[in-house]
């Protein structure tokens, strides 16, 4: 059953950042682009298991810590290789100063 | 321990699996996030300035080196368009494959291509292997970029500062890439989605070496050869000299950095050859820092690092002694001793690796 949960205020992620959440679990990355909104993937790198949370947000692309393969975080969609599936990603609202993520 | 087996389908390898040394989580030092993102920031303007550099004094001195020929004056602008050539090619494929040499990725990709032609790298299939190399560096069965084994092939090391063993096993390689795409043993590491490229890559490299050929038997000379293809053997010894500095007589089979490479200063121009790849535990350790930044990331992590080499002389008066070692004991290796002030990271799983160190003399 899919829930909204809080991940974070507004404020905690710089504008062209991420940072890492973790949930019952599971783990994202939930990004502020440049534009001011909010997005949120699956947390880890579908090339191998190293978390996005280190990785240079440019634009609208997150590159990996690991081998700087590229995702647009904002479809999931894999860029750059070595990446070449998709990253899951999840919707995303703000109420307030507040951010939430809908998780499965 | 026993021979180790650097074959990627052999027992090493699905040892390293076993215990957890593939694909495991490597020491980073601690860099706040905002210095860290300040480092890894991209920028166009230094490669750019470097690239018009290296490809103009490439032109410069082959056009030299073709209007002298063939007098003996040519030869110095022959052995500097050379190292350029079979040389600063390396470092060009190395930090455009990263993707992080330029800003604009159309510029990373164009200049990856131009070197990968020149080092001869199938541009297609090579990304793949370094992604390893990444993951997991100089672990026994895993890395297929291992420059030296153990024991050390000294006559094949010696070769390679001509750019004899590449080149021999590159033009098979190449027609059979040209005719039946990657062989087996790429096709485990290259995903299927990939392979028309690299027979594409390969049916462009054939043919331009083909023609250089055809040139060279109407001219009735070599000199087309000299411009296309040999210099990537009399100017490979720069990049030799460097790429064994990276890891050599240093730990195998440790997840730490800090003891398998070396950062060596370097004078500004094998620096600029290498582009600043001389920081190599720094570019192990975060392979997003672009090569200009490079310098920055070690004066800001240096207290967590082993002392670095000073000169590129001294490297090699400490390596090469410990490679001679390795040939009568192949466990032998040069053992980094860390700063008191750094962090240890995981004494307990480098214990096995380490505790059978023999101190260098
Ligand atoms: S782990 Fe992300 S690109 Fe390799």
């Amino acid at each position: 059953m899919p829930q909204w949960i809080r991940a974070c205020a507004t404020d905690d992620i710089d504008e062209e950042d991420l940072i890492r959440f973790d949930h019952a679990g599971a783990t994202y990355a939930i990004y502020h682009s440049p534009d001011g909104q909010f997005f949120a993937t699956a947390g880890k790198c579908t090339h191998e298991d190293v978390h996005l949370c280190d990785g240079l947000v440019m634009g609208h692309l997150i590159e990996c810590p690991k081998h700087n393969g590229q995702f647009d975080y904002r479809t999931g969609e894999a860029k750059r290789a070595p990446v070449c599936v998709n990253l899951k990603t999840y919707p995303v609202k703000t109420e307030g100063d507040d951010v939430f993520i809908e998780v499965p | 321990m026993s021979k180790r087996d650097y074959s990627l389908l052999g027992p090493d390898g699905a040892r390293a699996v076993e215990t957890g040394l593939a694909a495991a989580e490597w020491y980073h030092t601690d860099v706040p996030r905002k210095v860290m993102k300040e480092l890894m920031a991209r920028s166009d303007a230094p490669a750019i300035r470097d690239t018009v550099i290296l490809y103009g004094c490439m032109v410069a001195f082959a056009a030299i080196g073709v209007a002298l020929w063939p007098s003996w004056w040519s030869v110095p602008f022959w052995l500097a368009y050379g190292v350029l050539y079979g040389s600063a090619s390396d470092s060009r494929w190395h930090e455009c494959g990263h993707g992080t040499a330029f800003k604009t990725p159309w510029m990373n990709n164009a200049v990856y291509e131009i070197a990968s032609f020149m080092i001869m790298r199938n541009s297609a299939t090579w990304r793949w292997s370094h992604a390893r190399h990444h993951t997991d560096t100089y672990i026994v069965g895993r890395d297929p970029e291992i420059a030296i084994m153990r024991p050390p092939a000294f006559a094949k090391l010696i070769l390679a500062f001509f750019g004899i063993p590449d080149v021999i096993a590159f033009f098979p390689r190449m027609v059979t890439n040209a005719l039946s795409g990657p062989t087996a043993e790429e096709r485990t590491f290259v995903p299927q989605s990939e392979w028309g490229k690299v027979q594409r890559v390969a049916i462009i490299y054939t043919a331009i070496y083909a023609a250089t050929l055809v040139l060279a038997f109407a001219m009735q000379s070599i000199l087309p050869l000299m411009v296309i293809g040999l210099p990537r053997m009399y100017g490979a010894w720069h990049h030799i000299m460097t790429g064994l500095l990276q890891h050599g007589g240093l730990a195998d089979n440790v997840i730490d950095h800090r003891l398998n490479s070396r950062t060596v200063y370097m004078n500004p121009i094998s620096r600029f050859i290498y582009w600043n790849m001389n920081y190599h535990v720094e570019h192990h350790m975060f392979p997003m820092v672009p090569y200009h930044a490079l310098p920055r990331l070690h004066d800001t992590i240096k207290h967590d690092l082993p002392a670095p080499n000073r000169s590129i002389a001294e490297a090699f008066r400490e390596m090469w002694p410990a490679l001679k070692r390795q040939l009568a004991y192949e466990d032998f290796f040069l053992r980094r001793d860390l700063p008191a002030t750094a962090k240890p990271y995981r004494e307990d799983f480098h214990k096995a690796a380490l505790g059978e160190a023999i101190p260098a003399e």
